[in-house]
């Protein structure tokens, strides 16, 4: 008998997708709102932002908003965003993996349990929070006193590129923490024991098995981390002092002085990395659809 | 052994450097002093004085009902969203997952500044709504990715077995698929009710200058200083949450303790 | 063909998980080139011994004796023998060749060499020309062919296979019995196989070692689980039977519900307790007046090979598969061959005892 024959008959199929409401096609007007909510909060708003960045207040084409990032001041204050962002992302990933990693092996707590107290800090105030550590970091603040108190050498952050970065870790970490945690619950046991039998010990078995199944995860978390990180204006603001510039103070700046294309045109700079961001999540997100998210 | 205590000392550290802030904050608003740098003896005058402050009461009420009111419709348009993306053939829902996506993955500071100019450009004078609608749109994403996966494992038969057994398709999706996808649904709510409260970025873009929230009240008060009963309120609220969810986790606990043998 | 060496032994091997009991001081040993099948319902604790085998698991107590060896501690890459998972457990980020090389590129092997195993492995599970295809475009079945090719091409001592073909059709299921035969002479090693299945069992073992709540029930030939239960799960785990109380009444005789059956069975006592098991196909469905006792067919069921009836008889349903038609309400005559009535003791303890087996 042929086999190989029985096999492909055998195949099983996989289904499409989950519920078909087959016979019932009107469940697709239900997206409705959403697609006109879409079209006028999401797309139409991005459409304007590009079109302020093209024109100048004559609402002519220009490019020279675009062209205000190579000011030195502003290309300062993108590198310096561009640095700390990316250096805050790796803090947060050599600091994030471990601990999923952990939260993963251990079986006492639930899963929802691991997951709120990594997610509880949000309800308080994130602009509190930050503020907290202004007087932890201070001079005269909590982390000296302890220092003092062990005759350590006090250590001067506040107000320096250091407190921002600290600022963005601390604000960031759950962002990178949940997604790896996500695809790391979702690794097969027997996957692993497989490796194992095979012959791997446990570094190769994390190397060779692990670490690429974890991939999607890292590359969600990276992006959670690195946007934001990347555009924001608040964190450097409470602990940078007002020495300290980041891009996204330069665009808050513009819009708070009614300079809306010369905001919108960094803003589009800005997108360029967004963008590099988003697609490199599309690639390695595509079968969950979004879902490594959260 | 070894192993185990670094792992629990790792998660311990985490922990501490996550809860430090909220611990400074919680006994800042025990501070009799009015400065944060120093400790000037506990009281309980903040908590006293809060109720008292109309600026913040009214921030607060205009928080909580943005957060809700936002969490509500953001709960059902996004509901009704994924019930028909789930129902799209492959590529209308790749693109429809995609636009949902750019809210999450852009950064606030774009999608805050891109809602203002719609905003403008429409003549809308900005306020009290113009971040409701601001604060739905950046939600409905969330209440979309907490739906899906109660969808996908649906079975997709059952909706079809109520219609066969005489029900009416609202009727068969109020008593079949809803009680089904409704953790995904509650989890989608709370969580846009915790974004919505947290936000400030997006808020602050288009809030005009009547309203303020309690984000965009406490960032007017960064250089001057915050008001000690900011730290009282939000300790209010960080312990109601708490209390809230070892609530609900004593009670699951106990549901799914297993039943010993008498 | 199996040697009488003995290649592992289980010595008092106990584990528990939390307050279960799931092994209690199994003792066992596995034959060099034996096929031998671990058979239970869930939760007997078949999986935990394989797992205990693989490394996968550490008993509480007891020892895995491997060529003399004892092996309890070793980690699962050190030892020489290979898994096959229960849901294929494929490495979904690697190519098919990718998912086959992986032992031996660990074991640091020639690219020749890998290349030569893994052209020999595909042939070996009818699928060549799979090389470059990822896991998740194959069908189970072939998947399945790919998780045994990964662990052969290791050359293990032994193959441990969980539940291999259970998410698998019937059919298909089928195909992989004989294919995991031939797979067994061509390699010439030791398959140790763990299922549910009675009938993957009795297809393809060399020896069957029926498991229930942690003990080992019986260890046989599947010609000698089959026609020589020792007690009654066994009985009823084993194919369809009619298991009945009945009384010993002296050597070669047993009293089945009041009446006298000749039977082959001897050294069991005068007017001692006894279980009876008679196999369906081996009720003699006669003329009322050529029967033992006489009853009345109560539902006929056409099954293909035979019909299924089931008869009343002395206040009891028994099960006749029958190549001859009796219609429903038709009064017959059951007659039984002496050698087909199968004497076991009533169980001693607790753990012996027949336990309702609910699929």
């Amino acid at each position: 008998m042929n086999i190989k024959n029985t096999l492909t008959h055998a195949a099983e199929k996989k289904p499409d997708s989950g519920v078909q409401f087959s016979r019932v096609n009107k469940v697709k007007w239900l997206s409705f709102p959403y697609i006109l909510w879409s079209a006028g909060f999401i797309l139409i708003p991005l459409v304007l932002v590009l079109y302020y960045g093209l024109t100048d207040n004559n609402n002519s084409f220009t490019l020279s908003n675009i062209a205000l990032i190579t000011d030195p001041i502003n290309l300062k204050a993108l590198l310096l965003a561009l640095e700390l962002s990316i250096v805050s992302t790796v803090i947060c990933l050599i600091l994030a993996y471990p601990l999923a990693m952990i939260m993963n092996n251990s079986k006492m707590q639930s899963n929802s349990f691991t997951v709120l107290i990594i997610i509880l800090p949000m309800w308080m105030n994130f602009l509190l929070r930050t503020i907290a550590w202004q007087n932890i970091l201070e001079k005269t603040g909590i982390l000296n006193t302890v220092l003092k108190f062990f005759h350590l050498p006090t250590l001067n952050i506040i107000n320096t590129p250091a407190a921002i970065i600290l600022g963005m870790v601390y604000n960031f970490l759950p962002f990178m923490v949940l997604p790896i945690y996500n695809v790391l619950i979702k690794i097969d046991k027997d996957v692993i024991a497989a490796a194992r039998d095979l012959g791997a010990n446990g570094t190769q078995t994390f190397l060779k098995i692990i670490l690429p199944l974890s991939l999607p995860g890292v590359i969600s978390g990276i992006t959670m981390v690195f946007v934001p990180s990347l555009t924001t204006f608040v964190i450097s603001t409470i602990l940078g002092g007002s020495k300290i510039v980041l891009i996204g103070n330069v665009i808050e700046q513009q819009f708070r002085l009614g300079n809306w294309h010369t905001g919108s045109g960094l803003s589009l700079v800005l997108m360029i990395f967004i963008l590099i961001s988003m697609a490199l999540i599309s690639k390695y997100d595509k079968e969950s659809e979004g879902g490594n998210l959260w | 052994m070894v192993k185990r205590f670094l792992s629990r000392a790792y998660i311990g550290i985490i922990l501490l450097f996550l809860y430090a802030p909220i611990l400074i904050l919680i006994v800042l608003s025990f501070n009799a002093s009015k400065s944060r740098a120093k400790w000037g003896g506990f009281t309980l005058h903040w908590y006293q004085q809060l109720f008292r402050n109309e600026d913040i009461m009214s921030a607060l009420y205009t928080t909580l009902i943005i957060a809700f009111t936002s969490a509500l419709i953001a709960t059902i348009l996004g509901t009704a969203a994924a019930i028909a993306i789930n129902s799209m053939k492959k590529t209308p829902r790749l693109i429809m997952l995609g636009i949902t996506n750019i809210p999450m993955l852009n950064a606030d500071i774009v999608t805050g500044i891109s809602l203002m100019l719609v905003f403008v450009a429409v003549n809308y004078t900005l306020g009290f709504t113009s971040v409701l609608l601001s604060h739905i749109t950046f939600n409905i994403p969330y209440v979309i990715l907490s739906v899906m996966p109660k969808l996908k494992q649906l079975n997709p038969h059952t909706f079809e077995a109520a219609q066969d057994l005489g029900a009416s398709p609202l009727y068969a999706f109020y008593k079949v698929i809803l009680p089904d996808i409704f953790p995904g649904v509650l989890s989608g709510f709370f969580l846009s009710f915790t974004m919505s409260l947290d936000d400030f970025v997006i808020t602050y873009f288009t809030k005009g200058p009547e309203v303020n929230t309690l984000s965009t009240k406490i960032y007017t008060e960064v250089r001057k200083g915050i008001k000690p009963e900011i730290y009282a309120l939000s300790t209010l609220m960080f312990l109601t949450v708490l209390l809230l969810l070892i609530f609900i986790n004593r009670r699951n606990a106990g549901k799914n303790a297993p039943i010993r043998k008498l | 063909m199996m040697t009488d060496i003995k290649l592992i032994n289980l010595v008092n091997i106990t584990k528990s998980f939390g307050e279960t009991v799931v092994l209690d001081e199994l003792n066992l040993y596995i034959r060099e080139n034996e096929f031998l099948t671990l058979l239970g319902p869930s939760g007997c604790g078949k999986t935990t011994t394989l797992r205990i085998i693989g490394g996968f698991e550490s008993p509480d107590k007891g020892q895995v004796i491997f060529e003399g060896k004892d092996i309890t501690k070793l980690p699962p890459n050190e030892r020489q023998l290979n898994t096959v998972f229960q849901k294929y457990a494929l490495f979904n980020h690697m190519t098919i060749s990718e998912n086959i090389a992986f032992g031996l590129k660990i074991k640091k092997k020639s690219k020749a060499y890998i290349n030569d195993k893994i052209k020999y492995a595909l042939k070996l599970v009818n699928l060549e020309g799979y090389e470059n295809r990822m896991p998740n475009s194959l069908s189970g079945g072939q998947q399945q062919r790919i998780a045994i090719a990964r662990a052969i091409v290791n050359e293990p001592k032994v193959l441990l296979l969980d539940e291999p073909l259970g998410a698998l059709d019937l059919k298909l299921r089928q195909d992989m019995q004989y294919e995991l035969i031939r797979l067994k002479n061509e390699l010439g090693i030791t398959f140790i196989y763990v299922t549910h299945d009675q009938e993957e069992a009795l297809t393809m073992s060399d020896t069957i070692v029926v498991m229930n709540q942690g003990y080992i029930q019986q260890v046989g030939s599947p010609e000698d689980i089959y026609n020589e239960p020792k007690n009654a799960f066994v009985a009823d785990f084993i194919g369809d039977s009619n298991i009945i109380p009945s009384i010993m009444v002296e050597d070669k005789l047993v009293n089945i519900l009041g009446a006298n059956f000749p039977c082959v069975d001897t050294g069991f006592g005068r007017n001692k307790p006894v279980d009876v098991v008679i196999r369906p196909e081996d009720i003699d469905l006669v003329k009322p007046e050529d029967g033992i006792i006489t009853g009345r067919v109560t539902s006929l069921l056409f099954k293909g090979v035979h019909y299924e009836m089931e008869v009343t008889a002395n206040g009891r349903e028994w099960l006749v598969h029958s190549t001859d038609l009796f219609p429903v309400g038709s009064e017959v005559g059951i007659s039984v061959d002496p050698y087909d009535i199968q004497i076991m003791n009533k169980p001693e303890s607790e753990d012996e005892e027949a336990v309702e087996i609910s699929e």
